[in-house]
């Protein structure tokens, strides 16, 4: 090591200060409009993703018990919420890709969404059964809504939690039966409108990309549970009332989910619960239209942005095969094996590519979606989740 | 050696110590695919915990069985299709004692 004393060496080495200090990623200002990020479920770990050029820019680690996390991004697409199953909630920063911060909410969690305007946080619980409420900026507590239900004050497990227009967010209540809308105008005094009796064990919920109509799938019967947030007043309505005909359900190795559901056109494309099937209704009356039969129990049907096609993945110990649908005939058009355990699929924001997590073989894969050529891939641990900040603008997302 | 060890396996076929390969497969099988519902610390999701102090009372029949036939009316499926009951059982003894880190 020899002492800088010439004027050229000052100031590379002030170059490299300003460098190292500055943040790992400002070397070059960039948008966040292609970045995203990828969930290592067992290393507790998440990679920053670009889909420009498709690769891995860095890797955050100590997020704790990533398995079935999911994800959410603030407004400006710069920071993403990650939220743990271990009851963690993670504060990333993209462009920085740093951990900024993370705090332990509960002991047991599933997901959560971020408020229209951006300044809160809320994560679904397990346990404790319920809906906690978070500032965005400094992720300090704003809020508890206990899932208390029935006369004896048992807490439910709380699913399908979603975001919708006119600072509120709803959400199911799996052990209940029953759908809440949590109106947070006011932050730190929810006022709580409850819809009891919608169904058995509702599992998971969606919101329509108008932010009007938010439906829970059911895993206890054959239906889904619809309310029409224009007009709470008319309550809960069932959808698809016993789409199952009575026949015994197949088993089920990994709940679906509505998360990523697809519209397109006139048509929703959902998952059948114990059957091997695409469930499509009508978007504008929501009756049922047909039924896909498919590869196995579907767990993801997402429509590529364009609404041409659908993709699917399906449960263990099917889950090494992605059908790809054409939604104006409905024939499965084609039919890849990415390789064992893919977990999730997610389209860049235009719909030429989609990502696919291939957990098994430890990469995220890149397909073009006209030629289903694969055109790049990412080595990962045990990836499941794929979050773009595209969602960051979306309703329900 | 090779004779005397092949009888043994035979004459104790369902008790039979599982490989290193099927203990290893069972165990991501666990830790993945279980851990989908139940946690892939066991801790519990949808599905409730199977650590050994919430395990602690059920006999191990009782667990065996809700692994190869499921439990109906409740999401927990039947695994018979790909765990044998003496999988099953050694399943449950890594339960009980807890899963290592
Ligand atoms: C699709 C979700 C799901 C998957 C996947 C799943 N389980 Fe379960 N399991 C459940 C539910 C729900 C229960 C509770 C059933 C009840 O209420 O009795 C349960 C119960 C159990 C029980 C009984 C626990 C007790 O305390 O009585 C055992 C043991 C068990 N599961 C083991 C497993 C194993 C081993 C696997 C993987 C090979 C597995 N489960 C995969 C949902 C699941």
């Amino acid at each position: 090591m020899t002492l800088v004393t010439s004027p050229a060496r000052l100031l590379l080495a002030l170059l490299c200060l300003a460098v190292t200090s500055g943040a790992a990623g400002a070397e070059e200002m960039r948008g966040t409009g292609d970045l995203g990020i990828v969930i290592e479920r067992t290393a507790g770990s998440v990679q920053i993703i670009e889909t420009s050029e498709r690769t891995s820019l860095d890797r955050i680690e100590g997020l704790g018990d990533l398995s079935h996390a999911s994800a959410v991004f603030s407004r400006d697409g710069r920071y993403a919420f990650v939220f743990g199953r271990d009851g963690g909630l993670s504060k990333l920063d993209l462009l920085t890709r740093r951990l900024v911060k993370r705090v332990l909410q509960a002991g047991n969690s599933i997901g959560g969404a971020i408020s229209q305007d951006g300044t809160l946080i809320a994560v679904s619980n397990y346990e404790p059964g319920g809906v906690r409420i978070f500032d965005t900026e400094t992720l300090a507590p704003v809020a508890d809504i206990p899932a208390i239900y029935g006369s004896n004050g048992a807490r439910s497990k709380v699913v399908g939690l979603v975001d919708a227009p006119g600072d509120r967010f709803v959400f199911s209540l799996y052990d209940a039966g029953e759908i809440w809308i949590a109106d947070v105008s006011q932050p730190d005094k929810p006022a709580i409108t409850k819809f009891a009796d919608v169904g058995q064990q509702p599992y998971d919920g969606l919101i329509t990309p108008d932010g009007r109509t938010y439906i829970a799938g059911l895993f206890g019967e054959d239906g889904l549970a619809m309310l029409d947030l224009w007009r709470p007043e008319a309550g809960v309505r069932r959808l698809l009332d016993g789409y199952g005909r009575g026949e015994e359900k197949l088993p089920v190795y990994k709940m679906p989910h509505l998360e990523g559901w697809a519209r397109a056109g006139d048509r929703i494309f959902l998952p059948a619960v114990g059957r091997h099937e695409l469930l499509v209704l009508n978007a504008v009356t929501f009756s049922e239209i047909g039924r896909i039969p498919v590869h196995g129990q579907p767990v993801f049907a997402v429509a590529r942005p364009d609404g041409r096609q659908v993709w699917v993945n399906f449960a263990h110990p099917l889950n090494d095969t992605v059908q790809i649908i054409d939604t104006q005939s409905l024939e499965i058009v084609q039919a890849l094996q990415p390789g064992k355990g893919v977990m999730h699929l997610e389209f860049t924001p235009r719909g030429e590519n989609v990502w696919i997590s291939v957990r098994d073989a430890d990469r995220v894969d890149v397909y073009d979606t006209d030629s289903f050529e694969r055109i790049g891939s990412i080595q990962a641990d045990k990836p499941s989740g794929i979050f773009l900040t595209a969602r960051a603008n979306r309703i329900g997302l | 050696m090779l004779a005397a060890a092949l009888i043994l396996t035979a004459s104790t076929a369902s008790a039979a110590p599982l490989g290193s390969e099927r203990q290893a497969a069972l165990l991501y099988l666990l830790r993945q695919d279980c851990g989908s519902c139940h946690g892939s610390t066991m801790g519990g999701g949808l599905a409730p915990p199977l650590l050994p102090q919430s395990l602690a009372e059920t006999p191990d029949d009782a667990l065996i069985a809700a692994i190869l036939d499921g439990r109906p009316g409740t999401p927990m499926p039947p695994w018979r299709f790909e765990i044998n009951p003496n999988e099953a059982a050694w399943m449950v003894r890594q339960l009980k004692g807890g899963l290592a880190e």
